[in-house]
């Protein structure tokens, strides 16, 4: 009964690529999978373990989720309101810090990616 | 953490001329009080200051070690990490761990006289965490617990705080720094200090009645106790969900029932709780009711802690600063949450801007005053729950309304929206009263209170919220 957050079984989709959400998920204890799905194939983008998030798109822009979340072990995942979270910014805009920074990082791991492929090509 | 002020001299809220009020590499910060808003200021300090390159130290002054359980280890509160705190923590990076959280509360069950009514979370999700300040009642297991203070001391220390064991006795402004004197005789300088004590310490009043420039905050006594029922008995008979009555009971302005791994904790706030206000809720029959063959338990482990009930003014001077319960907190609800933004807001003062008065005045305390009066609105709103506690039509109207809004999976669900937040402080005082202006809130309310209250009414909306979520009792 202790620890915060939803629990999921091993292999669920928290959501899928395509869906529209609002809100973001910070993983409590567990893992999950990143998955990009083009032409009936899955690409696994990155694994996510405790502290770490995902959906955070969806709280700056409308646009649909971008890859499929799964999880690859029982997981339990604490959700955080769009609401919630530009309410907090509007009052302290270091609140975004975090999110701004996993995202610079993730921009560079997929820079680093694409120079990869275009070196293979 | 401070027994008495020896002399605070200067006048607080005018600029120093000296040094400039700025801190820099080598720069000595005290904060006295290792409560969640000492260990999330130095916590929060430390990590802007590593972020723009200053090298800071930050000594926090605690005498008292959390590990130990009872009152030698517990800053005395209920211990409700509300659900919006939940969410910027983990958005802070701040996971709370299995072992802090005793127990993650999915849904609120009101109590009243005219039945109950259990208000869940949209998303069936445990969002709001039940903790211990200290490491669990005074007769509990030493087993798998960990004080929620422990915790946050334990991330400020990672960030390179370091602790000082003593009893901070004094606090005197230099020229051009604070003197921290402890009860070993020990002293030291810093250029900043930091009061966290909360209101149950004797520093504030001190700064008060020494310095003459600060007005210490007003208090009221609130009285908080542990049941010891076993974590099998208590998953059956309270589940993951917190048991808050709404009873017509003097001076009483909320009462709750947490349940936390072995123990449910019982807080009551309201004006200057006392023995005669808690034997009267005591054998009220709602309360008597959640126990097992309506026997309330001996409890194991009691305290009357002061809250602070209005700020303290002002909350800075040159080179201090007051945060928490010292200083500002929400009215009631979600003092941790206070903790979390008035600390936050006072280390980003100190690395960004200043530690002048000047600095803190025009960064820190909007901050304050903000909480300030979101707590004129709060009091209106008990106040109005006032009004709902003594009259009895209106709670069945409130009672219908609820639990009407339980069994529908779609509709805006207004009034459990508005007690949700009121009793997890979730939102503020103002956003809840605002809701309450809707016209379909107040529309809703008042063909609730008609039907309700209408001969027939009440039976059918019983028989109607037993067949949902909303379980209504008589």
């Amino acid at each position: 009964m202790a620890g915060l957050g939803k629990e999921y079984k091993s292999g669920e989709v928290i959501f899928r690529q395509g869906d529209t959400g609002s809100c973001m998920f910070v993983i409590q204890d567990g893992e999950v999978e990143a998955i990009a799905e083009s032409d009936g194939r899955e690409f696994r983008l990155r694994r996510m373990g405790p502290n770490d998030f995902f959906g955070e798109m969806a709280l700056f822009e409308k646009e649909t989720r971008t890859a499929t979340i799964r999880t690859t072990k029982p997981t339990r995942i604490l959700s955080i309101d769009k609401k919630n979270f530009l309410g907090g910014i509007h009052e302290d805009p270091s609140l975004a810090f975090r999110i701004v920074q996993t995202m610079s990082h993730r921009i560079r791991d997929l820079t680093d990616r694409l120079a990869r492929y275009e070196q293979q090509k | 953490m401070v027994e008495g002020l020896e002399l605070l001299t200067g006048k607080a809220p005018k600029p120093h001329k000296g040094k400039a009020m700025t801190l820099g590499d080598g720069s000595r910060v005290a904060v006295i009080g290792a409560g969640p808003a000492g260990s999330m200021f130095s916590y929060f300090f430390l990590s802007m200051a590593e972020t723009i390159g200053l090298d800071v130290n930050v000594d926090i002054f605690e005498p008292r070690g959390f590990c130990h359980r009872g009152p030698a280890g517990c800053n005395h509160c209920g211990g409700i990490v509300s659900e919006s705190l939940v969410q910027r923590l983990a958005t802070e990076g701040i996971r709370l761990p299995d072992c802090v959280v005793q127990r993650g509360i999915e849904s609120y069950t009101l109590h009243m006289d005219v039945g109950d009514v259990e208000i869940a979370t949209p998303l069936m999700e445990k969002r709001i965490a039940a903790i211990y300040r200290g490491n669990g009642p005074r007769s509990s297991e030493p087993l798998d617990t960990h004080s929620f203070d422990g915790y946050l001391l334990d991330l400020a220390k990672q960030k390179g705080a370091r602790v000082i064991p003593r009893l901070v006795t004094g606090l005197r402004r230099e020229k051009d720094s604070m003197t921290v004197q402890c009860a070993d005789q020990s002293s030291d300088t810093y250029e900043l200090a930091v009061v966290a004590t909360g209101v149950n310490s004797r520093l504030t009043e001190m700064l008060g009645n020494e310095s003459g420039e600060f007005t210490h905050p007003d208090r009221t006594k609130t009285f908080i106790c542990e049941f010891h029922l076993g974590r099998k008995l208590i998953r059956e008979t309270f589940g993951p969900s917190m048991h808050v009555f709404l009873l017509d009971i003097p001076r009483l302005e909320f009462a709750a029932l947490i349940p936390k791994g072995d123990y449910v904790t019982l807080c009551l706030l309201g004006e200057d709780i006392d023995e005669a206000l808690i034997d009267k809720f005591f054998s009220a029959r709602e309360v008597r009711e959640r126990f097992p063959d309506g026997v309330i338990p001996g409890h194991v482990c009691h305290c009357y802690p002061r809250i602070n009930i209005r700020e303290a003014t002002p909350v800075y001077g040159d080179r201090l600063v007051l945060i928490g319960d010292s200083g500002t907190t929400r009215l009631f609800k979600d003092g941790i949450g206070a903790a979390y933004r008035t600390s936050k807001a006072a280390a980003k003062t100190a690395v960004f801007h200043g530690v002048s008065a000047e600095d803190f005045k025009n960064y820190y305390a909007p901050l304050c005053r903000k909480i300030s009066n979101d707590n004129r609105v709060g009091k209106f709103v008990f106040s109005v729950a006032t009004v709902v506690q003594k009259a009895r039509f209106a709670r069945r109207g409130i009672l219908s309304m609820t639990a009407t809004e339980q069994q529908q999976v779609d509709s805006p669900r207004r009034m459990s929206g508005v007690l949700w937040d009121l009793f997890s402080g979730s939102a503020s005082y103002t956003d809840v009263f605002i809701r309450t202006l809707h016209p379909a809130y107040v529309g809703n309310l008042l063909r609730n209170l008609v039907a309700a209250n209408l001969p027939g009414g009440r039976s059918r909306d019983r028989r109607n919220a037993d067949e949902g979520n909303g379980r209504v009792r008589h």
